[in-house]
């Protein structure tokens, strides 16, 4: 090994190869058995219990967690899936702790939640582990829709749609189906290439075409789709990254986020992915903490997160943060880029919160940044004429209409979302759910 | 998925789960409540005689042991029968029966040991179209004191002969109900058959006390300083049904005869074992009033996915699948040898089976200086104890001798199938001349 944390620039190999293995297993290791009963026994079965008001998709948890208790994990999967069929991935990845685990009663009353997250990842764990698809399609209609983004929202609503018995055709742009799941999040919130499984997992419900390296406004137009289908689904995600709006941010070693952790993600090998010895990424959401927990992970020395605002403003969690900090992250708040130095430096002003809004206070400070990660916000681009928008995503109704007739929309691209997988399957499985009360006239 | 319909002495159901005749039975408001949840039937709260109806304590009426983390494990009442009007209770059950024609309603009767009342109730309840009648001749408390409920159930003769004007008096499909604290189960169980009954449900409350206040020195619950026993049911009581259950089953003079089993069930597998012990169905109430009424859906999840585990496409292949391997102690086979063993990896160090085995057992467990456990095969007699007081999962398990094999703790090699009747230390046996 040539390179060490200490290696000047953005290099490969800062550590030992068993270090990847280790820094990027199973950030919350599954519960065995034993552990998920002794879990599963803490859970009150709340009556209208909040934790299931809290969940974007409606899982029965109560139901769940009681199937797990009785040593059914399989009925509880089932449970699981019928709300919500990423509900795998879901379990790795949502933000429990301002969710589900939040609103816990016995969060609330002893700051200890039932471990619903990782409960829910034994259920649906077991059941896949099997290679059993709970689900069967219901009578050929007839009906074809276009679903147009592979992602979560995608997913969900062509899964949804082929259970109803119409042939679904999924256009993505990338190589692989997945969406974020596979190309955003954390490689150690979901190793072992499980989105890709669980996309394998998911298409055994069967009537689900996916077509890759499709992109809409290149090589497929909504006018053409609205035509040769009976509806539409459009979740495109944001494919755009915010911009710095700050002097040298055109250099080399400033980079999206997104496409960083899309690169690792990606990456057969962590030890040929190069990283920055000191990393700043700017940003304050769980984009920004996905990518600065994984630059230190592949061996950064200093990893810095600047957040123009106040901690408490931050779209990442508290356990997220405190995830990155006690990952080595440096969390430095109220602090705004000002310029990308020539000199491996970024200059950052000091802000705080006036009556008019954020303001500059004027005292400035340097950070070393070999390698600079912008994590401050996706847009909507290449959004198809004639789609009405507002706040710069896709007008929707609640059942996910758009102002063009027969095409809906949800997930990211979509109006109203939290930019969280897990409400993009909820908007998947709604949308879908009216997409089949369009073709079938109900 | 499996198809759970049940049809119990020719009640049709949606599946196996009935609300037993209790508290939460009392009202069409429950009982409507219940099968929107997804109960297959009920049994309505029971009915005395026309007239003033009963009264019940203003002041507490349950009380409960728990586990730690406040786990109900077991529930005591003292509730009586049902303290609402007569014509009120008919006229919601005939509501409820009409609107919800799937599921079962059966009523729960309990009136003076004469014929004329129980001709009277039977002739009132006729046009409610519910799908028959359960007689409860167990209730342990109150009632019992005016020689109702199990004041009944403890004299078979009495249980004969009301079970008997019952069949008479009416066209319904009759359910006697047993108490089970009686000394041998059988008995009552063979009365309700000489008497005509279609089924027997088992078991209703054990009676209790199931805790006493150390400052007021009164059995709780407390009513205004005293306490009386009441009838305890839940979780801790299965054990006792299950067996009263299996007896009755697997009598020679009971064998056939339809049981509805009632005792502590919980989850679909207490359920699955009462059925595998002879149950046709099961009633609950506990776990019903400890969760709510959702709790069924576990119950029928569960239940469906151990039936698709096991092949059984319906309730049938399941009821009394265990009953032919319900024996007596005397027909187990003396000859089988077995021996625990304690899995190195698996095992916590936490030394319970050693204090259980050497303080209350065989000494047969050695313990090394670094906490390594291990059993001696030349003192284990198998008695199962550290199994049972090992916190971790199948960390020690018993291990069956093959045939041939020596048992090193008797010297000898394990043959074949003898039990006690032929065992040479058995003063019964003569020997062959």
């Amino acid at each position: 090994m040539t390179n060490s944390p200490l290696t000047p620039g953005v290099v490969p190999g800062r550590l030992p190869a068993q270090a990847y293995h280790d820094n990027f297993t199973d950030h919350e290791p599954p519960l065995d058995g034993h552990e998920a009963r002794v879990a599963a026994d803490r859970c009150y079965f709340c009556h209208d219990a909040p934790c299931m008001t809290a969940c974007p998709t409606s899982i029965d948890i109560p139901l769940f967690i009681r199937q797990i208790a009785t040593g059914t994990p399989e009925a509880a999967a089932k449970t699981i899936f019928a709300q919500n069929i990423l509900g795998g991935m879901c379990a790795r990845v949502c933000p429990t702790e301002t969710l589900c685990e939040e609103v816990c009663v016995r969060e609330v009353a002893e700051g200890k939640p039932v471990e619903i997250g990782r409960l829910q990842r034994f259920a649906t764990d077991t059941l896949m582990a099997k290679g059993v698809h709970p689900f069967t399609r219901a009578k050929a209609t007839g009906k074809t829709v276009a679903v147009v983004g592979a992602g979560p929202a995608g997913l969900s609503a062509a899964h949804r749609l082929a259970m109803k018995g119409h042939d679904v055709v999924v256009f993505d742009a990338r190589p692989k189906a997945g969406g974020l799941n596979e190309f955003g999040l954390a490689a150690y919130k979901t190793t072992g290439g499980f989105a890709q499984r669980e996309v394998d997992w998911l298409l055994q419900i069967g009537g689900i075409r996916i077509e890759t390296g499709r992109a809409l406004g290149r090589d497929l137009s909504l006018a053409e789709l609205q035509k040769q289908y009976d509806a539409v689904f459009l979740s495109i995600g944001l494919a755009g990254v915010n911009a710095l709006r700050a002097p040298g941010e055109e250099m080399a070693h400033v980079r999206p986020a997104v496409d960083f952790i899309a690169e690792l993600r990606q990456s057969a090998d962590l030890s040929s992915l190069p990283v920055g010895r000191d990393v700043v990424v700017i940003g304050g959401g769980m984009t920004a903490v996905d990518a600065a927990v994984q630059s230190r992970l592949l061996g950064a020395e200093t990893v810095t997160i600047v957040y123009r605002r106040g901690q408490e403003k931050m779209a990442a969690s508290g356990y997220e943060q405190d995830h990155a900090t006690s990952a080595g992250v440096r969390i430095v708040t109220h602090a705004a880029p000002v310029a990308v130095l020539a000199s491996g430096e970024v200059e950052f002003a000091y802000t705080a919160d006036t009556p008019d809004g954020l303001k500059q206070t004027g005292e400035t400070f340097r950070l070393k940044a070999d390698q600079v990660l912008k994590a401050i916000g996706q847009t909507l681009t290449g959004v198809p004429e004639g789609l009405a928008l507002t706040s710069g995503k896709i007008a929707v109704d609640a059942a996910g209409r758009t102002s063009l007739k027969g095409v809906w929309a949800g997930g990211d691209c979509a109006a109203g979302g939290e930019d969280l997988t897990v409400t993009a399957v909820a908007q998947g499985r709604d949308a879908a759910e009216d997409i089949h009360a369009a073709l079938v006239g109900a | 998925m499996a198809n759970l319909t049940s049809n119990f002495i020719g009640i049709k159901s949606p599946n196996p789960f009935w609300l037993a005749s209790a508290p939460p039975t009392d009202k069409k408001y429950n009982v409507e409540r219940a099968f929107e949840a997804g109960w297959g039937g009920v049994v309505w709260k029971t009915l005395g005689s026309e007239g003033p109806p009963v009264v019940n304590v203003s002041g507490p009426r349950y009380g409960a042991i728990w586990g730690a983390d406040r786990r109900l494990l077991g529930l005591n009442n003292i509730e009586l029968i049902t303290d609402r009007p007569l014509e009120v209770n008919l006229q919601e059950i005939k509501e409820v029966k009409r609107k919800w024609r799937d599921r079962a309603l059966i009523i729960s009767l309990m009136v003076p040991c004469d014929e004329d009342s129980w001709k009277d109730i039977l002739n009132r309840i006729e046009d409610t179209e519910a799908d028959g009648v359960e007689l409860n001749f167990g209730c342990p408390h109150g009632m019992a004191e005016r020689g109702m409920g199990s004041a009944v159930g403890q004299v078979p003769e009495y249980i004969e002969m009301v079970t008997r004007w019952v069949k008479k008096h009416s066209r319904m499909p009759c359910i006697v109900k047993l108490t089970p604290n009686i000394t041998d189960v059988r008995k009552p169980a063979e009365a309700a058959k000489r008497g005509g009954a279609d089924a027997v449900s088992l078991i209703n409350t054990i009676n209790s006390i199931t805790s006493v206040n150390l400052d007021d020195f009164s059995p709780e619950p407390m009513i205004d300083g005293k306490g009386t026993h009441g009838g305890y049911c839940g979780p801790a009581v299965k054990p006792i049904a299950l067996n009263m259950v299996a007896e009755i089953a697997r009598s020679a003079e009971t064998r056939g005869l339809p049981i509805s089993g009632i005792g502590g069930v919980t989850t679909w597998r207490d359920a699955a074992e009462f059925m595998a012990l002879g149950a046709g169905n099961v009633q609950v109430c506990t776990a019903a009033m400890t969760y709510g009424f959702k709790v069924v859906q576990e119950m029928i999840s569960g239940l469906s996915e151990y039936m698709d585990s096991k092949g059984m496409t319906s309730t049938a292949d399941l009821v009394g699948r265990a009953v032919p391997n319900v024996t007596d102690w005397q027909f187990l086979n003396l000859n089988y040898v077995t021996k625990a063993q304690i899995d190195p990896d698996a095992c916590i160090k936490c030394g319970r089976c050693y204090a259980a085995c050497e303080d209350t057992s065989h000494q047969a467990i050695a313990m090394s200086p670094d906490r390594v456990f291990s059993v001696k095969d030349d003192e284990c007699v198998a008695c199962n104890l550290c199994v049972n007081v090992c916190p971790v999962d199948n960390c020690i398990t018993m291990r069956t001798l093959p045939k041939g094999a020596v048992d090193e703790r008797t010297g000898r090699k394990v043959g074949d199938y003898a039990n006690w009747t032929t065992h040479p230390n058995n003063p019964s046996v003569k020997a062959a001349e």
